[in-house]
């Protein structure tokens, strides 16, 4: 363990008993002004956005827009090279035959938008992200089997680890940890 | 009957999907504990078995290579035999994988997930066998490159017209988008190993592999959206890929392969016999790793009854096929289907319909649906007939137009080495699966417990 003055408070961490004491905390930190808060949970529950104040996930954009560029580019290549770059005559079919070419334009739509959305969902949760400040706790690691936390990230603007502290205390948090690291 | 007996036995009941008094941790603990115990003397056993007969692939593939394709049964008029059989086969394997995960999901089947990991992987490996045999039938395996649009120095750009490149897209897009479906439904599984992991090195690589999972509420929210939207775009792959493989028999001319009926009958077939394959590997799984609370007699039962549907659909398709062979007039095409049932193939035609048609009749009988042994039996059964179906099929070749071309199909010894070693790859793929990676989604399985629900017993 380094010496106190080099380490930086990261965030407050405080554990609830159920998906319902989540909820509920949930709602009380957003009607309390915090933003960079979050809800770590082993499986997604039902209702969290909307206590949470979050808008709807913009990964349908991304695969959509991903989708259409996909079954474009799928349509182009397919075009240029069977009328432009490499004209064949095949079974006396007119070169731009498009009615074939539309397995593989279905094919790569569904291709890039999988991508899109894979790829972009990684993007928007900053994924991969090997380092973070909450690894730091112990009892953290429950969150992935049986335990429901809420997290208030130092970056918050309202943040005070006090504060915090006595807030999510007040709110019916349990095992409240200040986070503290290198 | 008592009140509470009489609402199990009612309409719309639905008995718990995962018994034995679960609760989140005691998920956690059974699942994560199968892929961190030292392994078992039956799974060492298991290995070997199955890795010998992997080693019969390699043997024969690089005969294969060395000898070239002459070293098959094939000729004409039989210019495609096991290779393309196997390969119909196994990729029609591969299709419960997404249907569970993908079309169950939009349906809000919540019963799925003590089997979609399992299914989902059990295609990949399906997928991969199945890519396996028009890969080494080229002949000339290294210029396999050749079927992707490669820019390349002789200028040459791939027939886009053609089914079997069809195929290629849609086989290879297939296993990418299952692959991706498999892996991001993965991520939090491999966050609990990781949390739960004690050494420093599995710390490490489960670190590395789930990406720093965090279970936020800002990280499943685009998770879950992602993961509808890959449910929602694989589900016409469902249906699209086996439609394509399919093609590659109806675009021809062939008497038996001409025919519009293909696409949906290959769908049913392929949906039929990857249930089918589920089955067989979730009775054994089930057994040997004590995951009866988990997969329970309702999920198998549910299958079962799948697989009655999609039987009689095949059925259907069967009779359908004589029917039109009939009605078209057509004597090339008449003779094509007489000959399959009394022709030099009868014994193949007969073992596809009593396999295919017959033995999933058996699931009628509720006390037959909920009989482990009659399951697991009639599900090797189903896949034999599956198959055979696809065999005979190819066969149809054997007979054309000409009398005087007309030929008997027999397989060598290699092709049968070859058939019987892609079991091999198969069942080494699938056994370091259920060794290393969590069989059952954890994640999932927690979110459909009675507890998961925020308004379960609070006062929310």
């Amino acid at each position: 363990m380094a010496t106190v003055s080099t380490e930086r408070v990261y965030s407050v961490l405080a554990e609830f008993g159920s998906p319902a004491e989540l909820l509920c905390a949930a709602e009380k930190v957003r009607d309390a002004g915090y933003q960079k808060f979050d809800c770590h949970s082993p499986f997604p529950i039902h209702g969290m956005d909307a206590a949470m104040g979050l808008k709807r996930s913009k990964v349908g954009y991304i695969a959509g827009i991903c989708g259409l560029c996909g079954g474009a580019f799928a349509m182009w290549l397919q075009w240029w090279t069977s009328t432009v770059d490499y004209p064949i005559v095949i079974s006396g079919k007119p070169l731009f035959s498009f009615p074939a070419y539309i397995i593989v334009t279905f094919g790569l739509t569904i291709l890039f938008a999988a991508l899109g959305a894979v790829i972009g969902m990684l993007h928007l949760n900053r994924l991969p992200q090997w380092f973070h400040g909450l690894f730091y706790s112990e009892s953290f690691k429950r969150f992935s089997d049986d335990a429901f936390f809420v997290s208030i990230d130092a970056d918050d603007p309202r943040f005070d680890a006090d504060r915090v502290r006595v807030f999510l205390e007040s709110i019916g948090g349990r095992n409240i940890e200040v986070i503290r690291g290198a | 009957m008592s009140v509470s007996e009489k609402i199990e036995n009612g309409p719309g009941f639905e008995p718990p999907l995962i018994t034995g008094g679960q609760t989140f941790a005691s998920v956690s603990r059974k699942i994560s504990e199968i892929t961190e115990r030292k392994t078992t003397i039956t799974w060492l056993l298991a290995f070997g078995a199955a890795v010998s007969v992997l080693l019969l692939l390699f043997g024969s593939v690089g005969y294969l290579f060395w000898e070239g394709t002459g070293i098959w049964g094939l000729n004409v008029p039989v210019a495609w035999g096991f290779d393309i059989v196997n390969f119909v086969f196994w990729v029609g394997i591969g299709h419960a994988g997404t249907l569970i995960s993908a079309v169950l999901f939009l349906f809000r089947q919540r019963w799925r997930t003590s089997i979609n990991r399992f299914a989902e992987s059990m295609t990949l490996f399906a997928v991969i066998c199945a890519l396996l045999f028009p890969s080494i039938h080229v002949g000339r395996a290294w210029l396999l490159y050749w079927v992707f649009p490669i820019p390349n120095q002789m200028g040459m750009w791939p027939n886009f017209r053609s089914p079997l490149l069809w195929d290629v897209f849609a086989v290879s897009i297939y296993f990418t988008c299952s692959l991706m479906f498999w892996y991001v439904g993965l991520i939090p599984d491999l966050a609990t190993l990781r949390d739960r992991a004690v050494t420093r090195v599995r710390r490490i690589v489960l670190g590395i592999l789930s990406f720093g999972w965090r279970g936020g509420n800002r990280q499943w929210k685009n998770y879950e959206l992602a993961y509808l939207i890959l449910a929602g775009i694989s589900t016409p792959l469902v249906l699209s890929v086996h439609s394509v493989v399919s093609t590659d028999f109806a675009t021809s001319i062939i008497p038996g392969w001409h025919t519009t009926i293909f696409p949906p009958y290959f769908v049913a077939g392929a949906i039929f016999s990857g249930f089918a394959m589920v089955m067989t590997l979730a009775v054994i799984a089930r057994r040997l790793l004590h995951l009866e609370d988990f997969i329970t007699l309702g999920h198998l039962e549910k299958m079962n009854k799948i697989m009655l549907v999609t039987g009689m659909m095949v059925g259907y398709a069967y009779g359908c096929e004589f029917f039109i062979a009939w009605y078209s007039g057509n004597i090339y095409e008449s003779f094509a289907f007489v000959n399959r049932a009394f022709g030099p193939y009868a014994w193949a035609y007969w073992i596809m319909v009593s396999c295919n048609v017959l033995v999933p009749q058996v699931f009628w009988i509720k006390k037959w649906r909920t009989s482990i042994l009659v399951m697991f039996v009639a599900s090797i059964l189903i896949n034999v007939g599956m198959w055979f179906e696809r065999f005979v099929i190819v066969m149809s070749l054997a007979r054309d137009y000409l009398p005087s071309s007309w030929d008997y199909y027999k397989p060598t010894i290699w092709d049968i080495a070859t058939f019987v070693g892609s079991f091999g790859l198969f069942f080494t793929l699938f056994l370091l699966f259920a060794q290393f990676v969590p069989m059952i989604a954890m994640s999932e399985v927690k979110a459909v417990l009675p507890a998961a629900d925020p308004h379960h017993g609070g006062k929310h």
